[in-house]
C-alpha cells in the first residue's frame, strides 16, 4: 500500500531560524497518525509546513505520490489538504453557515450562485449539521457568538465541507468536554474507515489520540524521537515516562 | 419651504453619490486597511476617458460604459502594480504612495487635457420638474438615485449571496484563515480594488455633471465629502457609509443653500472635526472602542 | 511638570555649540554663493530655502513623531496671508523699514502657530489615515476662506504685498533677488538650528518614543497627547515662516499658490530626502526647485506647440514628483539621506577596518530612523 503523505528530511522554521530538524514521516491513506510532544516541540510548525503556511528550507513533501514543491496554501487545499489550525480560525464576522460554506467555496466558480456545485455544497453543509446538531441551531449566528466547543465543531465541520483527503488537525480536543472529545475521536475513526480520510492529529490528549490512531510519532525539539504503532507507543513505559507524561 | 424642499432633494442626490464613493472607500479599507486617497483622481481619470469616448463616438452611453470598464481595469492595475507592494509596510507608506498616485494622475491628465474646466454632459435633463407647483427633482436626479440604489442592491447581493462575495469578505476579515480554506486572498484584494474603482468611476460620472465641469481636481471635494461620510459612519461599516453619505450631502446642501456655495468646504471641515471629537469611531460603530 | 522641556536645554549644550558652528559655516558659504549666482538662480535658492522652512518642520512631525499632515500647505497660506496683511498695514501707514519684514514674518509664525494649535488639538487623538484625512480636508477647505471672506482676503485674485526696498547700504545695483535669498536663507538656517536642537533633546526622544510605541511611551510617563500637540504646533510654526517667506519672494499672495498640491510637494521633499532627517529636508527642498527647473529646461528645449508647452509646464513636474514619491517609497524608503548614510557607513567600514560588530553602530551624526522607512 502506498503512503498518501511522505515527508523526508523536512527542515523548516521562522525567519531563518530552524524549528524542525529533518522530519521523516509516512502516513498511509485512510489511517490516523497521532503527532505527540511537549509544548514547543514543533508540532504546529510541522502542520504549517505541510499546508504551505511556511516554506520548508530543505526536505521533500510528497502527497499522493506527487512532489508538492512549494505550492501555495490555496493550491494545496485544492489538492485535498485541509488544515484546522491551532485556535480554530473561526471567522468571527461570518455566520456559522457562511463559515461552513466557505469551507467548500473553492469548489465553486466565480459566481457560484447557481448550479450543481452549489447544491452539492449545500448537501455537505447539511451533513455537517447532522454531525454537529448544535451548529444547526446556530446557523445564522456570527462566529464570535459561539462557545469554545461550538467553535471547535465549526472548525472541524468547515474543514470536512472542503472534502479533504488529508486532514491536519491541531489539538481539536482543546476546550472540549470529555464526552465531546470521545465523540469527536469516534467520528474521526468512522470517517477514516468510511471515506478513507487520512488524518494527522496533533494532540496533548495523548490517551484518547492513541486510542483511535493507527500509528503515532513523538516529537521533541523539532525532531521525531519515536514513531510506530499507536498501541505499542501507548504501552511503552519508558517513552510514556520520558515524553508523554502519563 | 420650497427652497428647503429643493435643498433637501439636492442634498439627497449628492448624498447618494457620496454614499457610493464612501462605499468604495470602505470596500478597500476592510480588505487592506488602507484609506485609498487616490480614489478621487482615479474617478477623474475614468471620467476623462468617458469624455474622450463620448466626444469621438457621439454616444454618451458608450463613454459611460468605457468609464466603468476603465475603473475596473485601473483599480486592478493600481493594486497589482503599486499598492500590493506596500501592503506589508507601515501604514503611512501606503498613504504616501496613494498620494504620489494623486500627483501622477493629475499631472498626466493635465498634460493630456490641460487645466481648464471641460464641459461634461449629463445624460438627462438637469432642470427640475415641478411637483404640485414646486420645482423639486430633475430627471438627472432620478437617474442618480436609481443608479445608486441599483448599485447598492447589486453590491449587497454580491457580498451576501455569491461565493465570490463570501470569499472576498473572508479574505478581508481573516486573510490567513481564508487562505487555509482555499481562498486566493491576493486575487480577492485585487478584485476588491477593481470593484472599488468601478464604483468610484460610476460616482464620478454621476457627480461631475453637477459641478463646474471636468478638471484634474474635480473630485477633490467629493473625496473629502466621502471621507467625512465614512468617518461619520465608521470606516468598517458599509451601512454607515451609506447613511453618512446622505447626512453629509444634506448638511452640505443646506449650508451651501443658506450660507452661500463657498462655505461648503468649511462646513465639511467643521462636520469632520465635530464627529472626530465626539465619536471618533463613527456614529454607527459597535460598543467596542476602536483605535483611530 | 515642565521638567521634560527644561532638561532638553540642559543636555544639549555641547550639541548646541556644534549646531551653531555648523549654521555659521553654512551661512558664510551661502552668502558667498549668492554673489556667485545670477539673480535668477538667487531667486531659486531663495525658493528652496522657503520650502526648507516648512519641509524641515514637516519632516520632524512625520519622521520623528509619526504624524502625517497634509495640511501644511494651508498653514503656509496662513503665514503668507498674515505677512501680506501686516506688511500692507505698514505700507499704508508709511512705515518703510527693514524691521517691518521681521515683525510681519513673526506675526505670520504666530498666526500659523495658533492655527496649528487648533488643528493639533483636534488631531491629538487621531492616528494614521484619520489624521491624514483630517489634514487633507484642511488643505482643501482652507482656501475657501479667502472667497468666503473676500472683503478681507480678496478672493481668488489675492493681493500684492508691500515690501521695503533693498537696503541702501548694499549699493544701488544690488539685486532684489539676492536680498530675498539672504532673507530666506537666514530664515531656513534659524529653523534648522531650532529644530536640530529640539530633535536632539529630550523632547525629540519623547517624540520618537511615541512614534515607536505609544503605549510604552505613555507607560514610561511621557505625556503623549501633549507631545503630539506640541510637535504639530512646532511644525506649524515652521510652515508659517515658510509661507511668510513665500509671500516675501512672490510679493503677492493668492489661494492657488497654496493648494493641496503644495502640501503634497512638501511631503515629497520630506520623503525623497528621507523622512525624519533635517539634512534630508535640505535635499528634498532643493530637489523641488531643481526638478521644476529641469522640467522647464526640457520642455523649453523641445520644439513644441505653445498649447502643449503650457500644458506640460505645470503638469510634467507634478507627474514626475508623484512618480518619485511612489518609487522612493517602494525602492528606498529611507530617501536620499538614508542612501547617503548607508553609503557613508559602507565607505567608512571599508576605510577603517572596524570589527564587524562596531559597523552596526550608527555614525554619531546619523539621524534616528524614521517610521516610514522601516519595513515591519
Ligand atoms: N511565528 C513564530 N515565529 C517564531 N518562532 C515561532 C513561531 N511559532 C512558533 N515558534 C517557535 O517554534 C517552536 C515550535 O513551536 P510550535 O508552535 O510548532 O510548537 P508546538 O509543538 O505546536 O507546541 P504547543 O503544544 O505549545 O502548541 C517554539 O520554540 C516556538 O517558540
Ligand atoms: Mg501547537
Amino acid at each position: 500500500m502506498s503512503d498518501l503523505l511522505e515527508v523526508e528530511g523536512l527542515t523548516a522554521g521562522y525567519h531563518g531560524v530552524p524549528v524542525l530538524h529533518g522530519i521523516d514521516l509516512r502516513v498511509p491513506a485512510g489511517t490516523i497518525c497521532a503527532v505527540l510532544g511537549a509544548n514547543g516541540a514543533g508540532k504546529t510548525t510541522l502542520l504549517r509546513a505541510l499546508s504551505g503556511l511556511i516554506r520548508p528550507s530543505t526536505g521533500r513533501i510528497a502527497f499522493d505520490g506527487a512532489d508538492l514543491g512549494d505550492l501555495a496554501t490555496e493550491r494545496l487545499v485544492r489538492r485535498g489538504i485541509g488544515h484546522v489550525p491551532e485556535g480554530r480560525g473561526v471567522i468571527a464576522e461570518l455566520t456559522v453557515e457562511e463559515n461552513l460554506m466557505l469551507g467548500g467555496a473553492w469548489r465553486l466558480g466565480w459566481a457560484g450562485v447557481w448550479g450543481a456545485a452549489r447544491a452539492g455544497l449545500r448537501r455537505d453543509v447539511a451533513e455537517v449539521y447532522q454531525l454537529f446538531p448544535p451548529l444547526a441551531a446556530r446557523r445564522r449566528q456570527p462566529g464570535h457568538q459561539l462557545s469554545g466547543g461550538e467553535r471547535q465543531m465549526l472548525a472541524l465541520g468547515r474543514a470536512l465541507v472542503g472534502r479533504p483527503r488529508l486532514l491536519l488537525l491541531d489539538e481539536p480536543s482543546l476546550g472540549l468536554a470529555p464526552r465531546v472529545v470521545a465523540q469527536t475521536m469516534a467520528l474521526l475513526r468512522q470517517l477514516c474507515e468510511q471515506t478513507r480520510l487520512t488524518v494527522l492529529l496533533v494532540e496533548q490528549n495523548v490517551r484518547s489520540a492513541l486510542s483511535i490512531a493507527d500509528q503515532g510519532v513523538v516529537m521533541s525539539l523539532g525532531r521525531v524521537v519515536a514513531a510506530g504503532d499507536a498501541r505499542r507507543l501507548a504501552d511503552d513505559a519508558d517513552l510514556r515516562h520520558a515524553y508523554l507524561g502519563f | 419651504m420650497d427652497r428647503f424642499l429643493f435643498l433637501t432633494v439636492d442634498g439627497l442626490t449628492h448624498g447618494a453619490v457620496y454614499s457610493a464613493f464612501a462605499l468604495a472607500l470602505v470596500l478597500i479599507w476592510r480588505g487592506t486597511r488602507i484609506v485609498n486617497f487616490a480614489q478621487g483622481v482615479l474617478a477623474v481619470a475614468t471620467s476623462y476617458l468617458a469624455y474622450t469616448v463620448t466626444g469621438r463616438s457621439g454616444s454618451y452611453w458608450l463613454g459611460f460604459l468605457a468609464a466603468l470598464l476603465a475603473g475596473l481595469v485601473l483599480g486592478a492595475v493600481v493594486e497589482r502594480l503599486v499598492m500590493h507592494r506596500v501592503a506589508g509596510a507601515p501604514p503611512l507608506n501606503a498613504v504616501i504612495v496613494a498620494l504620489g498616485l494623486v500627483l501622477v494622475v493629475q499631472g498626466v491628465l493635465g498634460m493630456i487635457y490641460g487645466n481648464q474646466y471641460l464641459p461634461f454632459p449629463a445624460p438627462f435633463d438637469r432642470s427640475a420638474m415641478t411637483v404640485g407647483g414646486v420645482p423639486l427633482v430633475s430627471r438627472f436626479d432620478l437617474f442618480v438615485f436609481g443608479t445608486v440604489v441599483l448599485l447598492m442592491i447589486v453590491l449587497a447581493l454580491l457580498f451576501t449571496r455569491t461565493a465570490i462575495g463570501l470569499r472576498m469578505r473572508a479574505a478581508a476579515f481573516a486573510p490567513s484563515v481564508a487562505r487555509l480554506l482555499g481562498v486566493r486572498v491576493g486575487r480577492m484584494l485585487t478584485l476588491g480594488w477593481a470593484l472599488a474603482a468601478l464604483v468610484g468611476a460610476l460616482a464620478g460620472m454621476l457627480v461631475i455633471p453637477t459641478g463646474l465641469g471636468l478638471h484634474p481636481t474635480a473630485m477633490d471635494t467629493v473625496f473629502v465629502s466621502a471621507f467625512t461620510a465614512v468617518v461619520v459612519g465608521g470606516l468598517d461599516s458599509p451601512a454607515g457609509a451609506v447613511v453618512g453619505g446622505m447626512l453629509v450631502g444634506l448638511v452640505l446642501s443646506y449650508v451651501a443653500g443658506y450660507l452661500g456655495a463657498g462655505t461648503a468646504p468649511l462646513a465639511v471641515l467643521a462636520l469632520l472635526v465635530v464627529v472626530l471629537l465626539v465619536r471618533p469611531a463613527g456614529l454607527f460603530s459597535g460598543p467596542q472602542a476602536r483605535r483611530v | 511638570m515642565t521638567g521634560w522641556l527644561h532638561s532638553c536645554r540642559r543636555t544639549s549644550v555641547p550639541t548646541l555649540a556644534r549646531h551653531l558652528i555648523g549654521v555659521a559655516v553654512a551661512a558664510v558659504a551661502l552668502l558667498g554663493l549668492t554673489y556667485v549666482l545670477d539673480p535668477f538662480h538667487d531667486y531659486q535658492l531663495a525658493t528652496a530655502a522657503a520650502y526648507l522652512c516648512a519641509a524641515a518642520g514637516l519632516t520632524v512631525l512625520i519622521g520623528q513623531n509619526g504624524q502625517l499632515s497634509l495640511g501644511h500647505g494651508a498653514l503656509m497660506a496662513v503665514g503668507a496671508y498674515t505677512l501680506a496683511m501686516v506688511q500692507n498695514q505698514f505700507g499704508d501707514h508709511g512705515v518703510i523699514a527693514q524691521w517691518t519684514v521681521v515683525v510681519s514674518l513673526a506675526a505670520g509664525v504666530v498666526t500659523a502657530t495658533l492655527a496649528g494649535t487648533v488643528i493639533g488639538l483636534a488631531a491629538a487623538r487621531l492616528r494614521g489615515p484619520y489624521l491624514a484625512g483630517l489634514t487633507l480636508v484642511v488643505a482643501i477647505a482652507l482656501p475657501a476662506v479667502t472667497t468666503v471672506f473676500s472683503g478681507v482676503f480678496h478672493g481668488d485674485q489675492g493681493m500684492s504685498v508691500f515690501l521695503p526696498p533693498v537696503p541702501d547700504q548694499l549699493g544701488v545695483d544690488f539685486p532684489m533677488e539676492r536680498w530675498q535669498a539672504w532673507l530666506a536663507v537666514a530664515a531656513a538656517l534659524l529653523t534648522l538650528l531650532a529644530l536640530a536642537n529640539l530633535v536632539r533633546g529630550r523632547f525629540g526622544r519623547s517624540m520618537r518614543a511615541i512614534r515607536d510605541n505609544e503605549v510604552a511611551a505613555s507607560v514610561a510617563g511621557i505625556p503623549v497627547a501633549r507631545v503630539q500637540v506640541v510637535a504639530f504646533v512646532v511644525s506649524a510654526a515652521c510652515a508659517g515662516l515658510g509661507g511668510g517667506m513665500f509671500a516675501v519672494l512672490a510679493q503677492s499672495v493668492s489661494p492657488d499658490a497654496f493648494t493641496l498640491t503644495l502640501s503634497l510637494n512638501l511631503l515629497l521633499a520630506v520623503v525623497v530626502g528621507g523622512s525624519g532627517s533635517l539634512a534630508g529636508a535640505v535635499w528634498g527642498s532643493l530637489l523641488l526647485v531643481l526638478l521644476r527647473y529641469w522640467a522647464d529646461q526640457l520642455t523649453g528645449g523641445l520644439a513644441l506647440s505653445a498649447g502643449l508647452r503650457t500644458r506640460l509646464a505645470g503638469n510634467l513636474p507634478l507627474a514626475v514628483f508623484g512618480l518619485l514619491l511612489i518609487v522612493v517609497m517602494m525602492a528606498a524608503p529611507g530617501g536620499v539621506q538614508g542612501l547617503l548614510s548607508r553609503a557613508g557607513r559602507w565607505v567608512g567600514g571599508r576605510l577603517i577596518r572596524r570589527p564587524s560588530h562596531r559597523a552596526e553602530v550608527p555614525a554619531p551624526d546619523a539621524e534616528p530612523p524614521a517610521p516610514v522607512v522601516s519595513h515591519s
